[in-house]
C-alpha cells in the first residue's frame, strides 16, 4: 500500500462534474494532514481534456483511463475499468464525490478490491495515521465518527458541499498526465445505457427565483397548499417543495427541490414543514436567508436556518401572509 | 417474475431519537416503521406480479420486532417471506447484509432482486449493489420506472437535477428503487387475515454466520450535530412572531 489518495472525479460528454472539485479539496486537505500525496483520475472515452484541466491543480499525477466502451458510463464499465487499476496503484485511501453516479458503481468496485465504501462523507478527522470519516446519520438527526479496518484502504464518498471547490489548490507546475487504456472484456458490460435527458421542458426555473417559499411534508394535505400559494404570492416568490410533495403530486416534479431536483441559492428561502433530509438540504442549503417553521424541536432543517420558528405552520402562514401584504401595500 | 423485495425496519419519521449512554447508537425504545423506499421497492414488485405473474417474496433481517415490515408486506399481497431474525443482523454493516441475503437465497432462483435505493437510518445505499456483486448479476439504481422486455429489463434512471435515463439490463438483476416510482396501496383487511397464513420461514444466525466476514466499519461515536448556524429563534404568539419575521426579512435580511 502506498500513500496515495485517490481522487476519482466524475465527468459526462467530456465535461468535467464541478463537485469534483470539492472531492480534490478534500483530497488536499487530507493530504496537508497526513503528508500523504494526491492523485487524481478520470475514466471515459477521450478524456485527454479532463485530464489536463486536473493536471493544473496541486496533484502529484493524473491518469487518463480511456476505453472506447467508457464512452457512456455504466457500472460494469467503471468497476471493470477502475479494479486493476486500484489494485496496481495500491492507494490508501480513494475518494469519490457523492453523486448518483457514484452511488451506482462505487459500492461495487469498493467491495471488487476488497473493502467497503463510506458513502457521503461530511469530513474527516486525522490523527496519528488514522483517518475517522464523519457522516450523518437518522437523515441528518446525529452525526457519526466511523473508523474503517480491513485491508487498509479507505474507500469514501464526499457529500455535495462537504468542501468548497473553490478552494482547490493549483500546483506550480502541470502534473504528468498518464493514458491507461483499460481493459474490458467484451461481454463485461451487461447495461444498455440510452443518452441521458432532461425530462419535458421545465416550466419553470426555480434556480432564477430570488425568494422561494417551500413546503414539506408538514403540510398534511392537499388542501392546504392553498394559504402556501398566496403566502408566494404576496411575498412576490416562487412555490419550492421537498420530494414527498412532488411524489403525491402536489406540486409538479419541477417544483422539487434537492438532489434529485434543483439546487436553489436565492434571496431567501422559507421552508415550511420541511423535516430538513440530505437530500433536500443538498438543494438548498446556499440560500443567502433561511426561514425555517417546524413544529418538531429537532427537525435538521434547523440546522441551516439563519431564523427559526418552533411551532405549527398553520397557525404561523395566516398572519404572516397578513403582515407581507401590509407590508407591499 | 420471481421477485424477491428486500425491506429494512427503521425508526419512525417522527420518533424522537435520543442516543444511549454509549454514545454508540441511538436507544431503540421507540416506534419503527419499513423503510420508505422499501415500502415503494415493495409496490412495484406487487405491479410486476399483476402484470406478469409469478411471486413476490419480501426479505427483512433483523430482530423480532423486524417481523412487522414482513407482516405487512404479506398484508399487502406479498406470497410469503423470509426472516433473518436474531438482534445480531442489525449491527451488521451492507456487504454482511449483502452476504447473509446472499447466503438465504442460493436456491431459489429469483429473477430480480427489488431493494429501496437507501435506508432512512443509515443512508448508505449500498446493500443492493452489494448483492448484485456476490450474485454475479447486473444492477440499476434510483429507478423512477420499470418495464419488462424481451432481453430482461427496461429501467428509468433518476440523474440530478431533473436529468433521467434509460438502462436496458438482463435479467437476473438487482435494481434498487426511488421513492415515488408508484403509488403505495394500503393493506385491506381480507390482506391482513391472509397475511397469518402464509409461509413466513425463519432463518437462524447460525445458518449464515459461516458466509460472514469482519464488520469494516465501526461507529466510534454518534452525536448531536454541532450547529455552525446561529439560529435566531422567533417566539411570541403566531400573529407576533409574523411581525418580527417580516421586520426582520425586510430591514436585516434585505430579502422583502
Amino acid at each position: 500500500m502506498t500513500n496515495e489518495i485517490l481522487v476519482i472525479v466524475e465527468q459526462r460528454d467530456g465535461k468535467l462534474n464541478g463537485v469534483s472539485w470539492e472531492t480534490l479539496t478534500g483530497a488536499q486537505t487530507l493530504a496537508a494532514a497526513s503528508g500523504w500525496t494526491v492523485a487524481a483520475a478520470v475514466v471515459g472515452h477521450n478524456v485527454a481534456a479532463i485530464a489536463a484541466e486536473i493536471a493544473g491543480k496541486k496533484v502529484a499525477k493524473v491518469y487518463a483511463i480511456e476505453h472506447k466502451d467508457l464512452a457512456l458510463y455504466t457500472p460494469d464499465g467503471f468497476v471493470a475499468a477502475l479494479k486493476p487499476f486500484i489494485e496496481q496503484q495500491q492507494p490508501r485511501v480513494v475518494l469519490l464525490p457523492h453523486t448518483y453516479q457514484v452511488r451506482d458503481f462505487a459500492p461495487k468496485l469498493a467491495a471488487a478490491v476488497g473493502t467497503t465504501l463510506l458513502p457521503d462523507c461530511i469530513g474527516f478527522k486525522y490523527e496519528g495515521g488514522k483517518i475517522l470519516f464523519t457522516r450523518q446519520m437518522f437523515q441528518g438527526k446525529f452525526v457519526a465518527d466511523i473508523s474503517l479496518s480491513g485491508n487498509g484502504l479507505c474507500f469514501a464518498s464526499f457529500q455535495t458541499g462537504a468542501f468548497r471547490g473553490d478552494k482547490v489548490e493549483a500546483g506550480m507546475a502541470p502534473a504528468a498526465v498518464e493514458t491507461v487504456a483499460a481493459s474490458i472484456a467484451d461481454g463485461a458490460i451487461l447495461t444498455k445505457p440510452e443518452a441521458p435527458y432532461k425530462e419535458s421542458k421545465q416550466a419553470v426555473d426555480l434556480g432564477q427565483a430570488q425568494i422561494i417559499v417551500a413546503v414539506g411534508r408538514g403540510i398534511k394535505e392537499q388542501k392546504n397548499m392553498e394559504m402556501v400559494r398566496q403566502l408566494a404570492e404576496a411575498m412576490g416568490g416562487e412555490l419550492g417543495a421537498s420530494r414527498p410533495i412532488c411524489d403525491s403530486g402536489w406540486l409538479p416534479m419541477d417544483r422539487q427541490v434537492g438532489s434529485s431536483g434543483q439546487t436553489v441559492a436565492p434571496k431567501l428561502y422559507i421552508a415550511l414543514g420541511i423535516s430538513g433530509a440530505i437530500q433536500h438540504i443538498v438543494g438548498m442549503k446556499g440560500s443567502h436567508t433561511i426561514v425555517a417553521v417546524n413544529k418538531d424541536a429537532e427537525a435538521p432543517i434547523f440546522e441551516v436556518a439563519d431564523v427559526g420558528v418552533v411551532g405549527n405552520l398553520f397557525d404561523l402562514v395566516p398572519p404572516l401572509i397578513e403582515e407581507v401584504r401590509k407590508l407591499k401595500a | 417474475m420471481k421477485i424477491l423485495v428486500c425491506m429494512k425496519q427503521v425508526p419512525k419519521k417522527d420518533a424522537a431519537l435520543k442516543l444511549n449512554d454509549a454514545g454508540t447508537w441511538i436507544r431503540e425504545d421507540i416506534e419503527f416503521e419499513v423503510n420508505e423506499a422499501d415500502a415503494y421497492a415493495l409496490e412495484e414488485a406487487l405491479r410486476q406480479r399483476e402484470k406478469h405473474g409469478g411471486e413476490v417474496v419480501a426479505i427483512t433481517a433483523g430482530p423480532a420486532r423486524s417481523q412487522a415490515v414482513l407482516r405487512e408486506a404479506l398484508a399487502k399481497g406479498a406470497n410469503r417471506a423470509i426472516h433473518l431474525e436474531d438482534d445480531r443482523f442489525a449491527a451488521l454493516d451492507p456487504f454482511n447484509i449483502a452476504r447473509a441475503i446472499a447466503a438465504t437465497i442460493k436456491d431459489d432462483n429469483f429473477d430480480a432482486v427489488f431493494t429501496g435505493l437507501q435506508s432512512d437510518d443509515y443512508g448508505y445505499a449500498q446493500t443492493g449493489v452489494l448483492l448484485s456483486y456476490l450474485l454475479g448479476w447486473p444492477h440499476a439504481t434510483i429507478i423512477m420506472q420499470l418495464e419488462k422486455i424481451e432481453t430482461g429489463i427496461k429501467v428509468k434512471r433518476e440523474l440530478e437535477s431533473g436529468s433521467f435515463q434509460y438502462v436496458s439490463l438482463p435479467l437476473p438483476a438487482v435494481l434498487t428503487m426511488q421513492s415515488g416510482i408508484n403509488k403505495l396501496r394500503y393493506a385491506t383487511l381480507i390482506g391482513i387475515k391472509q397475511a397469518k397464513s402464509k409461509p413466513m420461514r425463519k432463518v437462524t444466525w447460525e445458518e449464515v454466520s459461516a458466509a460472514l466476514g469482519e464488520n469494516l466499519h465501526k461507529i466510534e461515536k454518534l452525536y448531536v450535530p454541532q450547529k455552525t448556524k446561529q439560529t435566531e429563534y422567533l417566539s411570541g404568539t403566531p400573529a407576533e412572531i409574523a411581525r418580527k419575521l417580516v421586520e426582520k426579512l425586510r430591514n436585516e435580511a434585505h430579502a422583502l
